[in-house]
């Protein structure tokens, strides 16, 4: 009797004895593969430059992450997914005519300074990404605002430079945003398909939407923060945001330009800054929403969306422990 | 889904039910001798009534006690004590135990039946209960005669069997609503009687459309007792989870289901207490389950309490090369096993045996994502991510401003993890460290 089980070694661990099939790697990797439509989206408006600068991007991301915790003498995490996922966010976050040392600067700025000095994936305080874009639009603010016109072709050597719609839109206003892309539905097609100044990975609505419906079915995120940042946005545009008083804002240009949509649906939702409980989510969201406009409309950058979540992360802590799921049985002890 | 009846949250495991549902309930072999521990169930030990040489018979009492929450165990076989030790037991501690070497001849001693037994004044049913050593037998083995002795401030109006058997792979429950509904019925019937109310429900997962079909047709002429089918879902089958779904009735925060009125019962526990009143037999032989694709032959047995798991998985055709882990009941909430030569006891409802491809390692595991899946499955409403990560960093005080009190240890978070975080671990560690 006991020859058997010494035969067979038995494994004793604590329940659960069965587990789910998610894992990070398979969670990191699905997101960077929803943003595969955004980064073709991007090659196909402003060219091989699109992929030179994304690629370095997660090359740095990636190596820098090895590097650190080789020689720390770590286990390396760059197979779940997470530093590449970084990278590519960072690049997409990029205007195109970057020179190569931008990118680099930025994903180390990411991951080591972002993400690893503060504990690794889990521990990070503010989405890696969006630091690393931060710290470039301070430190370079030139370089970080040239935007070529895209090419619609593969050639984007000798791009023309041209503002974003919402720096036409912050700077001229309406009027002008209409002289440059001629009717409103020529403006909103060419904000839907991404044919338009902006960070590579921004422009395209449609292809971002597409990343954003396999993460939404696969559950990976869910509605609470996109919808809630989304629709504050459209609110506040629609009431503060015409040039002829309240309620005469166009809410569509502002939820299709700029970098709502893919910050809305990709960085915003970061698992790691955002907070935990669905409820806290919808506060989180409507707080990027509120900083965001507060930014497009009265403060001096065109867009809010990179500033809005950044501080929005210092919240989410704080919302976590302010905001609690409902506990079972909760409601009947009160009563007593 | 359906109109199935259901709680929130909680998740949907995979259930390979499939192994064992089909397998008709089969006797297992008599044993050659028992290991019967004399702390089968919660509350106070039983003291051990017989010396070593003692001849004992099948249903004598050998282990007997006078606490309130407590249980006498009985010798399973007829044979001779050959030794009262401790021994190990299947939750992984030292139990004293009485082994009995049997005689063969399987002896019991005369069973006091109760033909009349629906006449019997509620104060000698729960006497009888009580003096036949029944618990609770879906695995958490609370003495059966005390959930039927609420006191006065708390009364009861409904009671639940609970058939939900919402653990993946085992299939014991299901095998006796399908083979001896009427008996489960009978048993409802008492469990009622002795707590004076008037309704009674049957609560059974709607993957088992066989039983659903034979309670309800075994519970057809008693007008107040239904059947629920309920939503298939993990944990369905815990107490406070099957009243939600049941009646709606939300067992307040670290209260039990007295206090809404309820007391809920395993379907093996109505079927004992139906065997005891009527028939006068002591808890002395279960059904469980081995299963999994790890054993060779998967089968439901009637086992004799005391028999090592051992000798039954032997009589199942033995683990297959590459098993790797015995488990004492499910894989949400079961014990693995170290030895085999653990006994069956009153709360065992399977044997599980996995093999190396279902296993999966959680000795590494990484930081919380905060991805919130826990959250979301949580059945109690839980924060399973801020609880672990607490319990992680030694603030034990800092969980109970988390309820981790609350936490029943179903082992929903830990099955949705991404980072594989040891999460029931977790949660044991910090309610070891503090008291409610």
């Amino acid at each position: 009797m006991a020859t058997e089980a010494k035969a067979h070694e038995l494994i004793v661990s604590v329940s659960p004895h069965v587990r789910g099939k998610e894992t990070v790697g398979r969670i990191m990797w699905t997101v960077n593969l929803s943003l595969l439509p955004a980064f073709i989206a991007a090659v196909y408006y402003f060219g091989p430059r699109a992929a030179y600068v994304t690629g370095l991007c997660i090359l740095t991301a990636v190596l820098s992450e090895h590097i650190y915790q080789v020689s720390l003498k770590k286990k390396t995490t760059i197979g779940d997914g997470s530093a590449f996922l970084t990278g590519l966010l960072l690049g997409l976050n990029l205007p195109a005519s970057v020179p190569f040392y931008i990118p680099i600067i930025g994903a180390v700025i990411a991951i080591v300074i972002t993400k690893l000095l503060f504990g690794g994936l889990g521990y990070n305080i503010f989405n890696p990404a969006l630091i690393g874009r931060a710290f470039l639009l301070i430190s370079f603010p030139k370089l970080m605002t040239i935007w070529t016109e895209p090419t619609a072709r593969f050639v984007a050597l000798d791009a023309k430079t041209t503002a974003t719609p919402l720096g036409i839109l912050k700077e001229g206003g309406l009027s002008q945003l209409m002289q440059v892309f001629g009717d409103k539905t020529e403006l909103y097609m060419s904000l839907l398909t991404g044919n338009r100044a902006g960070s590579l990975g921004e422009t395209s609505v449609i292809a971002l939407l597409i990343g954003a419906a396999i993460l939404l079915y696969r559950g990976y995120i869910t509605w609470h923060i996109p919808v809630s940042f989304l629709a504050t946005v459209g609110v506040l545009a629609w009431v503060f945001g015409g040039q002829s008083g309240f309620f005469t804002g166009d809410p569509v240009i502002h939820l299709i330009s700029g970098g709502l949509i893919l910050g809305a649906f990709f960085m915003a939702t970061d698992y790691v800054t955002c907070p935990t409980i669905r409820k806290g989510q919808v506060i989180f969201g409507i707080g990027c929403g509120i900083i965001t406009m507060l930014i497009r409309l009265k403060g001096g950058f065109p867009e809010g969306v990179m500033f809005a979540i950044l501080l929005m992360n210092c919240f989410a802590p704080l919302i976590d422990r302010g905001v609690k799921s409902k506990l079972f049985g909760a409601v009947k002890e009160q009563k007593k | 889904m359906s109109k199935a009846a259901t709680f929130e949250r909680g998740i949907h495991p995979e259930y390979h039910k499939e192994l064992a549902a089909g397998q008709s309930i089969v006797q297992a072999k008599l044993p050659q001798r028992v290991v019967i521990p004399v702390s089968q169930h919660i509350g106070a030990p039983a003291t051990p009534s017989v010396n070593i040489g003692d001849e004992v018979k099948k249903g004598q009492v050998i282990g007997s006690t006078t606490a309130f929450v407590s249980s006498p165990v009985h010798s399973s076989i007829s044979g001779k004590v050959i030794a009262i030790a401790d021994f190990p037991s299947a939750t992984g501690r030292m139990v004293q135990s009485i082994v009995i070497e049997s005689d063969g001849k399987d002896e019991a001693v005369p069973f006091k039946e109760h033909p009349d037994y629906l006449n019997l004044p509620p104060e000698e049913i729960k006497a009888i209960i009580k003096d036949a050593g029944i618990v609770g037998m879906g695995g958490a083995a609370f003495p059966t005669s005390v959930k039927l002795s609420p006191p006065k401030e708390k009364p009861i109006d409904t009671v639940i069997i609970n058939g939900a058997e919402c653990e993946p792979y085992l299939t014991a429950d299901h095998r006796l609503m399908v083979e001896r509904p009427k008996e489960v019925v009978e048993g409802l019937k008492i469990i009622m009687k002795s707590l004076g109310v008037r309704q009674g429900y049957i609560g059974i997962e709607e993957n088992k459309p066989d039983a659903i079909e034979a309670m309800r047709s075994a519970a057809s002429g008693e007008s107040n007792i239904e059947v629920r089918p309920l939503e298939i879902k993990y944990p369905q089958g815990a107490e406070k989870m099957l009243i939600k779904a049941i009646n709606g009735r939300e067992v307040p925060s670290k209260g039990l289901p007295m206090d809404v009125g309820v007391v809920v019962q395993n379907v093996g526990t109505a079927l004992a207490v139906y065997e005891a009143v009527r028939y006068g037999k002591p808890l002395i032989e279960r059904v469980v389950t081995v299963t999994g694709r790890g054993i060779r032959k998967p089968a439901n047995m009637m086992v004799r309490i005391g028999t090592l798991m051992s000798e039954v998985v032997e009589q199942c055709g033995g683990l297959v090369e590459d098993a790797v882990k015995v488990i004492a009941g499910g894989p949400m909430m079961g014990f693995a096993q170290w030895t085999l030569d653990v006994p069956v006891v009153k709360g065992t409802s399977g044997i599980l045996v996995l093999t190396k491809d279902e296993y999966v390692s959680s000795d590494e595991y990484s930081a919380c994502i905060r991805c919130g899946s826990c959250i979301d499955v949580c059945p109690m409403g839980l924060n399973p991510s801020m609880l672990s990560i607490l319990s992680e960093k030694g603030f034990f005080e800092e969980t109970k401003e988390y309820n981790i009190f609350d936490c029943f240890e179903c082992g929903s978070c830990a099955y949705v993890c991404p980072a594989k975080r040891p999460m029931v671990q977790l949660m044991r560690l910090a309610k070891s460290q503090i008291k409610p």
